[in-house]
């Protein structure tokens, strides 16, 4: 019999604590499954930030080590200096990397770090309860944005890898989506192609994965599914918005 | 052995830390500590190591985490409004076990305070680095000499009990010049740490370096065990120097460059008959009460001489313990009391001179 779902190496046994329909556990896999086709698990370092995806240290089998809100492309420029020949990643949402840790990420970026940024953008401040976060969409309700987000006082969404990919220390921005297998397939190329620039010593590359939050949008996971393509999508481009390619630089 | 060399105080950190296996040094740039990252910045190129200039306090004590929680030596050096940036890391740092160097050249505050140097962040350093139940090692040098070989300790210590060690050192110590003899160089060791995350080369179990314990049960017990090992370094790492106190009236408690005026108001007042003695804590976590107990019975009074409105001088009160009256006398803002301020105060507490 061939198993074809068999659970990667790079994934602990431990059971995920995410919502009905939330989209981490897809994209935890598909990290795992490059890092196993990759064949990287002992040499990774995972950096686990704060916020729904905490508990990431839980669920890799890499090393991980778990930053404070925010700083997490700070602690993975800090175990990449320290050890180059390791493989690094950080896995972070949208308040963590666009808001409390924008300034990290911009420098680590600017600097060209020699890391993978994982983004999870649902929109929303998930663990806390479904705040506003810097990407949340102009009109959206969110707790704290109980009648629709006004771009007037509460400022506009973020697109971050436009803003990151005008950076020259930047080697790949891609924003990808796992709301179809065909989705699926491109993000994990994405994220396969993230990994393999690191190891060729190309720079910081960002793969941002738009996301829902069934839970904080107050949805069905098909209805925050489709509510990610009407809404998210138009606002988030899927697409590569900087590539510096395989070859030498 | 080493030659004798002439050294500006910041710059022999830098190089103390190197000979002590440092090679990862993050910081931002602040006065009055400049010339310990300017330094680095020269040196580590050289000789294998990093230096990188962080966006802010911030991000660089978040890159002493990861590089601490790599498994090598690491250390940031800032000044004052710098640690207050820090504490969040700090509290990380000391809540991850993993060891590290900080160095804080303070200078005068709150604020933007000043850029002259004082000691007003001592309860900063020993009792409210950050939030949360921690205590890091500080030690607080007064020499160039003694501030090269404190970073040795500091970086073994803090190796030793998984926690961020602290040179708490001064504008004054940081930009004067001094005779050194540098200690033989280390290798650096990248691969003792057994619990670093570092990749487990397919040959251990992941390693995790982690603050989060969201079971209140687990958070108390990990937090009681850590504080076993404070109980081990009270018992075991006080240092301190006695400086004519054994027959001594007058007992005066400082550290760092008001430990320096002291002594010179000290001289002065035995000169004129008076007995007064000096305890100079060298560390300040764990604050040296063993060297203050032994000295209470002959002592008539304790004076607590900082450059800040007065924070040490509560530990002495609290270790005295109304055995003796403890009395303090300050400058602050950036202003070093002078040896015959301090004389004034002996004499005063002596009632005169006989």
């Amino acid at each position: 019999m061939t198993v074809k779902g068999e659970r990667p190496h790079a994934l602990t046994k431990a059971p995920f604590h995410y919502c009905p329909g939330c989209t981490h556990g897809i994209v935890h896999r598909l990290v795992a499954e490059v890092i196993d086709e990759l064949g990287i698990e002992g040499k990774t370092v995972g950096v686990a930030s704060v916020g729904c995806s905490v508990f990431t240290y839980n669920y890799f089998n890499c090393d991980m080590v778990q930053a404070p809100h925010g700083r997490a492309p700070a602690v993975a420029t800090g175990v990449k200096r320290a050890r180059p020949e390791n493989v690094v990643f950080t896995y972070q949402g949208d308040g963590d990397l666009a808001a409390i840790g924008m300034g990290e990420t911009v420098h680590a970026a600017a600097r060209g770090e020699n890391i993978v940024a994982i983004f999870i953008n649902n929109a929303i401040y998930g663990m806390t309860g479904g705040q506003m976060a810097p990407t949340t969409l102009p009109g959206q309700v969110t707790q704290t944005t109980p009648y629709g987000r006004d771009v007037k006082t509460a400022g506009n969404p973020i697109r971050v890898c436009e803003l990151l990919s005008s950076l020259d220390g930047v080697a790949l921005a891609e924003r990808v989506t796992v709301d179809s297998v065909k989705n699926v397939r491109v993000a994990k190329k994405a994220i396969k192609k993230a990994f393999e620039y690191q190891i060729a010593g190309k720079g910081y590359c960002i793969v941002e994965v738009v996301s829902t939050c069934p839970t904080n949008w107050g949805m069905s996971p098909a209805d925050a599914i489709q509510w990610l393509r009407d809404n998210m999508l138009p606002y988030y481009p899927l697409g590569v918005y900087k590539d510096v390619g395989e070859g030498e630089q | 052995m080493n030659e004798k060399v002439l050294m500006k105080g910041n710059e022999a950190i830098a190089e103390a830390a190197i000979a002590a296996g440092c090679r990862h040094f993050f910081g931002y740039p602040i006065t009055p500590q400049t010339e310990v990252a300017a330094y680095m910045s020269k040196r580590m190129p050289k000789i294998g190591g990093v230096y990188l200039q962080a966006e802010s306090e911030v991000a660089s004590i978040n890159m002493v985490l990861g590089a601490g929680a790599a498994g090598v030596r690491v250390m940031t050096s800032t000044s004052s409004p710098g640690i207050s940036l820090m504490a969040e890391g700090i509290s990380y740092i000391a809540g991850s076990d993993v060891p590290c160097l900080i160095v804080n050249v303070q200078r005068g505050g709150p604020g933007l305070g000043g850029i002259q140097p004082s000691q007003a962040d001592y309860f900063q350093a020993t009792k409210s680095t950050a939030h949360g139940d921690f205590h890091i090692l500080v030690f607080a040098p007064s020499t160039v000499q003694e501030t090269v070989d404190m970073i040795s300790t500091a970086f073994d210590l803090g190796d030793k009990y998984r926690m961020p060690a602290m040179v708490l050192s001064d504008g004054m110590l940081g930009q004067m010049m001094e005779p050194v003899i540098l200690p033989e160089a280390k290798d650096p060791d990248k691969d003792s740490k057994n619990w670093a995350v570092s990749g487990h080369g397919n040959k251990r179990e992941h390693n995790v370096v982690n603050s989060l314990y969201i079971n209140p049960q687990e958070l108390e017990d990990l937090v009681k065990a850590r504080f076993e090992r404070y109980k081990i370094i009270q018992e075991n790492h006080q240092m301190a120097e006695e400086y004519l106190a054994d027959d001594a009236d007058i007992i005066i408690v400082a550290y760092g460059s008001s430990s320096r005026v002291s002594r010179s108001a000290i001289d002065a007042a035995r000169a004129q008959g008076i007995k007064v003695g000096m305890i100079r804590p060298i560390t300040l976590w764990p604050f040296p009460e063993k060297f203050i107990n032994k000295h209470i019975g002959h002592t008539k009074a304790f004076l607590s001489v900082e450059m800040s409105m007065g924070q040490m001088v509560d530990d002495v009160r609290l270790v005295v313990n109304g055995r003796a009256p403890v009395e303090f006398y300050g400058r602050t803002g950036g202003i070093i009391p002078t040896p015959k301020e301090v004389l004034e105060q002996i004499i005063r507490i002596n009632g005169g001179v006989q």
